[in-house]
């Protein structure tokens, strides 16, 4: 530890620290722009500058370490002469444009100006103009106004993994720009506006609709992705005009993947349902609240007389918060259905859990590991911020070993990889499960079936990874989540975790894959029912669908619309006018999760409410309220909740004090029939979810559409099909699974594994197709 | 411009050259290569050799006068991994064409040095960053390299011993920038060449990551002299605290212009006779002698003083890298300072607030004042604007930008009042 004063004050810091870190520990401001915590040092700006005893000139706080006995003046005439004159050379070339400039009232050179800028310029020379670039659909640049402070640079090259922006030029001819012709594609790269300290990079979307403010500021939690990013809605006029981070080091640190920033444009959808709406005569109708949940009351009871209760199902999307999930399997129960689930991508339900499945650590706790094997995951693009926090351990010596069906670049070290065919998936895991045993010199549970196994040098060298460690962790992603044999995968990657005494964790799907499983929404409760898989192969009566579009958000969209259009009676809680009005028969508008309060429970099984931030659209109603009137109109006990605190009070009580004990990742019974591929001679499909296509929000966010990401699925596949088939860049192929087919651009991966092809799921242009991971049949199209 | 005219003082480097005779065989004929031979055959402890630089009194050639030895010294002993050993070739301070001379002329000199060098902390690896300007000079070192290879002075096990050495030349491609020594690491790497914040120092975090020192090729060429004839004689030529001889490079408004090896110590005014007095009998004005980044000074105070770094020091300038800038009545100070001022404008890497932004306001300003448009409040605009830049940048780019402007005002101020009062020069034509 080292002593040093800071104006005057005395403060012990660890070594390595600089003035920075001190006089931040001691609430003490120093003016900068380059500096950033979560950002190695540049030094650049020298807005920093203070004055430091025997030092001959001032010195960059920043960038200085801590010497013992130092003594530091921050605000001495001659520190403050230092930062004055660097502040008149910021703002010598910069436009002073603020009342144009979006950047205005957020503006930390404009804040920072009025304490140590001039009231007028000695500069009388002409100002520097610099071209704006046109970085993509996501961010707006001016960059005349920027200051150079490499903060974007060096977010890239550190943060994001990748250098999409970079300085080039000398001296005064020096630019911030992206390479030739290229936009800024990382998944994360709306935090580069956060860090810019000037209005040269802000939102595009946001650009011109508000100034900051007029904004209300408002808390909220995420409903994407399941690491529950903590947000800032911003409101004018009860529309939400801007979604920022909320810090929070925990779990998204200070930064937001660009699913949960832009989202918001969805809220603002055109296709926003407004009113209730009744099929009737083939025809829509709006309706009045009561006219609609009486005609599904009767519904249902008619069905229950006629079918009994188990004719009825319901399916919700894990991005529904606790209390509808709750009040949901709650109404089903009541009606004495069991058919519940919001597992709608999974297609293997035969493993049976001990509790709900969580990451199986607290999310900070991923930076402390120093082994990884992820198995199944399209890493950054399903967890963009849980990525982060591996490629920075990454950076620290963690070994991140990758077993997948892709191989694309995740911008970090990978110790080593094997990217099979998903149905080689439960093969390649049993042999690095019996590698690990070899090399742990231990007995694993499943030696019989393993014995006949000979693990590749690949999967030898991820063992011997794992095993050199003293943190390990097993991971299960989304791929592996939603896989044919996925309760195999399960029980391996259980036993190989505690062969390796490593952790054992699932990257849960979206924002309450935990929650669906606390709020009860599976058939396993009482009475016990069906699970998504079986209430769609083999069609009900009824469906209730909350915030589901089964043609988008479940395993085999192909069976899941067939069994809609079969179905007496189908109830589509939806925020949006969507798929469903063709084989819905009531439609009711409910909000999305800045419209109510609500609940979402994520990876880490850490429960976070938020409040409603903006008054419900319209006739728009929170589905918890929805429910609780219909149990009422049906008649059932329990739905007399006044507040959704009541409703909260049922699944969590004491707060959720125990909701640890109700995470448990392991399997009831240790099952592993046999470690085979199966027989399939066939091509076998990889249809991940893209990112922003994951949920009914983010489909509709107009921005995020057009970006790289966003693109229209095309087929993927390995040089040995392509040339099979001869095809070129730009050819299309028609693409069948059972009886559905696609038509879609051909594309060239010669990463891809042998027989796939890569045809994205949950997309309208491949919803005629079936399962996310089936076999699939391929030809040219004419 | 050349060394070859024989009007050394007890020159060591820059002794006998005849233009033709840069081959390994005619460095040998000179003594060449018998220091390295000397330090591997005897095994010298490498503490020694640092130890003899230390008495010497060599200091940094590039500009900053650094005590080599000392410099030398701070490279980690029980550090197991690659070390680096760097030479400068960058030369680009305007004023200043000596180590494009030793490389020329004396090319196995640095080579030699370097090895030495090499040896004595444990670098297994050097690199010569050759200035992109000046081509024929990364070809001759180029050809000398393969030379030195094939005679076993560079590569594995040198001379038998278990000391190897990999040299390699590396051009840059003339970004003045990349003179500065973290600069040059950077380029080296293969980034844009900006310098880096230090500390760390490159002795701790140098060329990747690792212990690194970065010498002026002059500076090496030193070494083997002084390995082979002690430090305690290097330092008698010259001056306490200025050990040996220095080449300056005279240009400018002299009868001949070239590089002068002369002993640290010795008069200007002697410096100016070796380079044939000033041009057409023309009045010695003003003179800035080390190197354009370093205080111009006055010709009296000039002609009063020793070239060596602490007289020049208490003169007000800097012996810098001994660029010596000749100026005689005829030229105009503003226009002399708009062009140094101009080359530092271009010049900034762009990377500090104040040194991106000062440079171009302080040419700006000059251009004013040279083209008439100049106001009187503008000098103290510019001496103030300087202060802000000079000391406040994470290189010496913004004090060598800031030095000069500060440096004409304050010794030629009427000069620059004159041509703000009457909008044109104060010298009358132009000889």
């Amino acid at each position: 530890m080292l002593d040093l004063e800071i104006d005057g004050k005395q403060i012990e810091v660890k070594e390595g620290s600089t003035i920075m870190d001190a006089a931040n520990q001691l609430g003490i401001f120093i003016p900068h722009f380059c500096y950033h915590r979560k950002l190695s040092i540049a030094a650049n700006c020298r807005m920093c500058l203070v004055q430091v005893e025997k030092a001959p000139k001032p010195l960059p706080a920043c960038a200085t370490p801590v010497m013992g006995g130092m003594k530091v003046f921050t605000h001495s005439d001659e520190a403050v002469n230092a930062q004055k004159g660097v502040m008149e050379f910021l703002l010598i070339n910069h436009p002073l444009d603020c009342p144009i400039c979006d950047q205005g009232g957020e503006c930390l050179l404009q804040d920072l100006a009025v304490g140590y800028g001039g009231s007028s310029s000695r500069y009388e020379e002409e100002k520097r103009v610099v071209a704006d670039k046109n970085l993509g659909p996501l961010i707006a640049t001016d960059m005349t106004r920027c200051i150079h402070c490499t903060r974007c640079v060096r977010f890239g090259q550190e943060i994001a993994g990748i250098m999409e922006l970079g300085m080039v030029g000398r001296g005064e001819h020096a630019e911030i720009l992206t390479f030739v012709g290229k936009t800024v594609d990382s998944e994360l790269s709306g935090n580069m506006i956060d860090l810019c300290p000037v209005g040269a990079l802000t939102s595009k979307p946001f650009r011109y609709t508000a100034r900051t403010w007029e904004l209300s500021r408002r808390k909220s939690i995420s409903p994407h992705d399941s690491l529950g990013s903590n947000l800032i809605v911003q409101v004018k006029d009860n529309r939400v005009m801007r979604v920022l981070p909320r810090d929070n080091e925990e779990i998204n640190e200070c930064w937001l993947s660009d699913k949960d920033r832009y989202s918001y444009e969805g809220l603002n959808s055109e296709e926003r349902l407004t009113r209730p709406m009744l099929k009737q005569d083939g025809e829509w109708k709006e309706v009045e609240w009561q006219t609609a949940l009486e005609f599904i009351a009767e519904g249902l009871k008619r069905i229950r007389a006629t079918h009994g209760a188990e004719a009825i199902g319901a399916l919700a999307t894990p991005h529904s918060t606790l209390e509808e999930l709750y009040l949901l399997q709650k109404l089903m129960r009541g009606l004495g259905s069991g058919n519940v689930d919001f597992r709608l991508r999974q297609c293997d339900f035969s493993a049976e859990l001990q509790g709900a499945p969580w990451l199986g650590m607290k999310i900070a706790e991923i930076s402390q590991l120093d082994r990884v094997l992820v198995v199944g995951s399209m890493l950054r693009k399903d967890h963009p911020l849980l990525s982060n926090r591996l490629r920075q351990a990454a950076k620290r010596g963690t070994h991140i070993n990758l077993i997948n069906a892709v191989d694309d670049a995740l911008l970090m070290k990978i110790e080593h990889k094997v990217i099979v065919a998903p149905r080689e998936m439960v093969k390649t895991l049993a042999e690095v499960l019996k590698a690990t045993a070899e090399a742990k010199n231990k007995p694993c549970a499943f030696s019989a079936q393993l014995a006949a196994l000979n693990p590749s040098q690949e999967a030898r060298r991820i063992a011997e990874s794992l095993a050199s460690g003293n943190k390990a962790a097993v991971f299960l992603g989304n791929l592996a989540q939603n896989h044919p044999q996925s309760a195999a995968l399960h029980a391996l990657a259980q036993e190989l975790a505690s062969l390796l005494g490593a952790k054992f964790g699932f990257f849960g799907e979206a924002a309450n894959s935990v929650g669906g499983y606390i709020a009860g929404v599976v058939p396993f409760g009482t009475p016990a029912g069906k699970h998504a898989k079986a209430m769609l192969e083999d069609p009900l009566k009824a469906y209730l669908l909350l915030n589901t579009e089964v043609e988008l958000d479940c395993h085999n969209p192909r069976e899941a619309v067939a069994a809609m259009r079969k179905a007496e009676l189908v109830v589509a809680m939806s925020a949006y006018r969507h798929k469903a009005a063709e084989y819905a028969h009531v439609l009711l508008p409910i909000a999305p999760f800045t419209e109510t309060a609500g609940t979402f429970i994520n990876t880490e099984g850490r429960a976070q409410s938020f409040n409603g931030t903006v008054k419900p659209l319209a006739e728009t109603r929170p589905a918890w309220k929805v429910l609780r009137v219909l149990g009422n109109l049906l008649g059932l006990a329990g739905f007399e909740q006044d507040s959704i605190e009541q409703v909260r009070a049922e699944i969590l009580p004491d707060a959720g004090a125990d909701l640890a004990q109700r995470l448990d990742n392991r399997l009831r019974r240790q099952i592993l029939a046999a470690v085979e591929i199966p027989a399939a001679d066939g091509l076998q499909r990889i249809g991940e979810v893209p990112v922003y296509s994951a949920d009914a929000i983010v489909r509709r966010a107009a921005s995020l559409q057009k970006t790289r990401d966003a693109r229209a699925p095309v087929a993927w596949m390995p040089g040995v099909l392509y040339e099979r088939l001869k095809l070129r860049d730009g050819d299309k192929v028609k693409l069948t699974q059972e009886q559905g087919s696609a038509t879609l651009e051909a594309r060239r991966d010669d990463t891809l594994p042998q027989n796939c092809v890569r045809a994205a799921s949950a997309h309208s242009m491949t919803a005629e197709l079936g399962a996310m991971f089936g076999e699939i049949t391929l030809e040219r199209a004419t | 411009m050349t060394c070859l005219h024989g009007r050394h003082i007890n020159p060591i480097i820059l002794a006998g050259l005849d233009g033709n005779n840069w081959c390994i065989g005619d460095y040998m004929r000179r003594g060449g290569y018998s220091a390295l031979k000397k330090v591997l055959s005897e095994k010298i402890p490498p503490e020694q050799i640092v130890n003899e630089l230390k008495k010497s009194a060599l200091r940094g050639r590039g500009g900053a006068g650094f005590p080599t030895g000392l410099k030398w010294s701070f490279m980690p002993k029980s550090f197991t991994g690659e070390k680096y050993l760097i030479c400068n070739s960058d030369e680009g301070e305007p004023g200043t064409f000596k180590d494009r001379d030793i490389m020329r002329y004396n090319p196995h000199s640095v080579i030699e040095g370097m090895a030495i060098a090499a040896y004595a902390m444990g670098a297994k690896t050097g690199y010569n960053y050759v200035h992109g300007e000046v081509w024929d000079c990364y070809e001759r070192m180029e050809v000398a390299l393969e030379e030195a290879r094939a005679a076993g002075f560079v590569g594995d096990n040198i001379l038998g011993s278990d000391f190897s050495f990999q040299l390699y030349n590396h051009h840059g491609y003339g970004a003045y920038i990349c003179g500065e020594e973290t600069a040059l690491l950077d380029s080296l790497e293969g980034k844009k060449g900006m310098p880096r914040f230090k500390p760390p120092f490159p002795a701790s975090y140098g060329l990747y990551g690792k212990p690194t020192t970065v010498n002026n090729t002059e500076t090496l060429a030193c070494v083997p002299w002084i390995v082979l004839n002690g430090g305690e004689k290097f330092l008698s030529m010259g001056r306490p605290n200025s050990g040996g001889t220095k080449i300056f490079s005279v240009c400018g408004h002299v009868n001949q212009p070239g590089n002068y090896e002369v002993p640290l110590g010795t008069p200007f005014a002697k410096l100016l006779e070796l380079a044939g007095g000033m041009r057409g009998g023309k009045k010695f004005k003003a003179c800035i002698p080390g190197g354009s980044s370093m205080p111009v000074l006055p010709a009296h105070i000039m002609l009063a003083t020793d070239m060596d770094y602490d007289s020049i020091a208490k003169a007000g300038s800097m012996l810098g890298s001994g660029g010596v800038i000749i100026m005689d009545e005829t030229v105009c100070m503003v226009k002399a300072l708009l062009r140094l001022s101009y080359f530092y404008f271009e010049e900034s890497c762009g990377q500090c607030t104040p040194c991106r932004e000062g440079t171009g306001w302080l040419y700006r300003v000059v251009n004013r004042i040279e083209h008439g448009q100049g106001k009187q409040e503008d000098l103290d605009l510019l001496v103030n604007v300087a202060d802000n830049i000079a000391g406040r940048t994470i290189c010496a780019l913004g004090d060598a930008a800031a030095l000069p402007v500060k440096s004409f005002i304050t010794h030629f101020r009427e000069e620059f009042e004159h041509h703000i009062e009457s909008k044109q020069c104060l010298v009358p034509t132009y000889a």
